[in-house]
């Protein structure tokens, strides 16, 4: 989807979380669910474009990808559903619930003091 | 000095804070509305016109229509006597919340029972933006193929219904669609979906998809 919006959404939450506790930013977690997935490389190029000049630039970016979970009706497994086969991996049936997707998170950022730029 | 901060914060949290604030203002006042997402040409378009013409006396609606450019849509719908806004993405592929907040206050609510908003055509991008709507229905038509919800299954396990629109072409075998394919594959996403195979053109089937329509407004009175 939209990586350019997430990458300026992203240099926002960080640089304002950075300069409160004044800090310099150097890697940050984010996830997301299997049905509004980022891409990788996408997000990436354009997280490093819009930090350009900001207190993010250089950062790395870590995604990670939650998949889409369920629970099966007949035997109450809770398990990670392939979208293309879906079958309760424990009883075989075909009754579930999908569980809420993961949403787009910011997990964590991993900062240096701003002074030094060392530890 | 080295460290972490654990932030925990949705990365898209300014478009849901102002969807939360249209759901409210709509719930105040007791409109529903509805999120319509297609790819372009599904034909949301002659279902808004068709709907709001047959459901007149019954359902009064108003449309906010989301396109890249024109107001073409928005002119269209107009022609019915129904309101409608018109809002140019100059781009975007998808409408936001806050565009949604800006042509809520420009609909005559008062005169009305339902909101429904036309998004951007893209089966993609509009389903990760919730607009405050009280539910998606996802239109598909029988051109663009049986493998739609298998390909693009995000629209498909958020919506509360799915018209599957130009079942007249069916008739006479211009395009190979499998309804039942497409039932399957949108239930295995999603079990309480609505199902209503329609034809805005000839009318075929309309009338199931317009007594839920006419449902979800009397379930609010």
């Amino acid at each position: 989807m939209h990586e350019t919006m997430v990458a300026q959404s992203l240099v926002e939450a960080i640089s304002q979380e950075a300069r409160s506790r004044q800090v310099k930013p150097i890697r940050a977690k984010i996830s997301c669910g299997e049905l509004n997935p980022v891409n990788d490389e996408v997000l990436s190029f354009a997280f490093e474009a819009v930090a350009r000049g900001t207190l993010c630039e250089g950062m790395q970016l870590q995604i990670e990808h939650k998949r889409l979970q369920a629970r099966c009706k007949a035997c109450d497994n809770t398990f990670t559903v392939d979208l293309h086969d879906t079958k309760c991996p424990s009883c075989g049936g075909g009754d579930f619930d999908l569980l809420p997707d993961a949403p787009l998170l910011l997990e964590e950022i991993e900062f240096v003091g701003a002074d030094d730029g060392q530890d | 000095m080295m460290g972490k901060i654990d932030v925990g914060k949705k990365i898209l949290s300014a478009n849901e804070t102002y969807a939360l604030k249209n759901s409210q203002f709509l719930t105040a006042r007791g409109k529903r509305c509805f999120n319509i997402i297609s790819s372009p040409g599904s034909g949301k378009t002659t279902i808004l016109v068709r709907t709001i013409t047959d459901l007149s006396a019954k359902v009064r609606i108003g449309v906010i229509e989301g396109d890249i450019q024109t107001d073409i849509d928005a002119e269209r719908i107009r022609a019915t006597n129904a309101p409608a806004i018109q809002i140019n993405t100059e781009g975007a592929c998808h409408l936001s919340a806050a565009q949604v907040n800006t042509a809520l206050d420009k609909l005559p609510l008062d005169a009305l029972d339902m909101v429904l908003i036309e998004n951007v055509g893209n089966l993609v991008c509009p389903s990760a933006f919730e607009l405050g709507e009280d539910g998606k229905i996802v239109v598909l038509s029988v051109a663009e193929g049986d493998d739609k919800p298998v390909k693009y299954p995000a629209i498909f396990a958020r919506s509360k219904a799915l018209l599957v629109n130009k079942m007249d072409l069916l008739a006479g075998s211009h395009v190979e669609f499998d309804l039942e394919r497409v039932k399957v594959d949108a239930r295995r996403l999603n079990k309480g979906i609505e199902i209503f195979p329609v034809s805005a053109k000839t009318g075929e089937g309309m009338q199931n998809w317009y007594d839920w329509l006419t449902n979800q407004v009397v379930s609010r009175r």
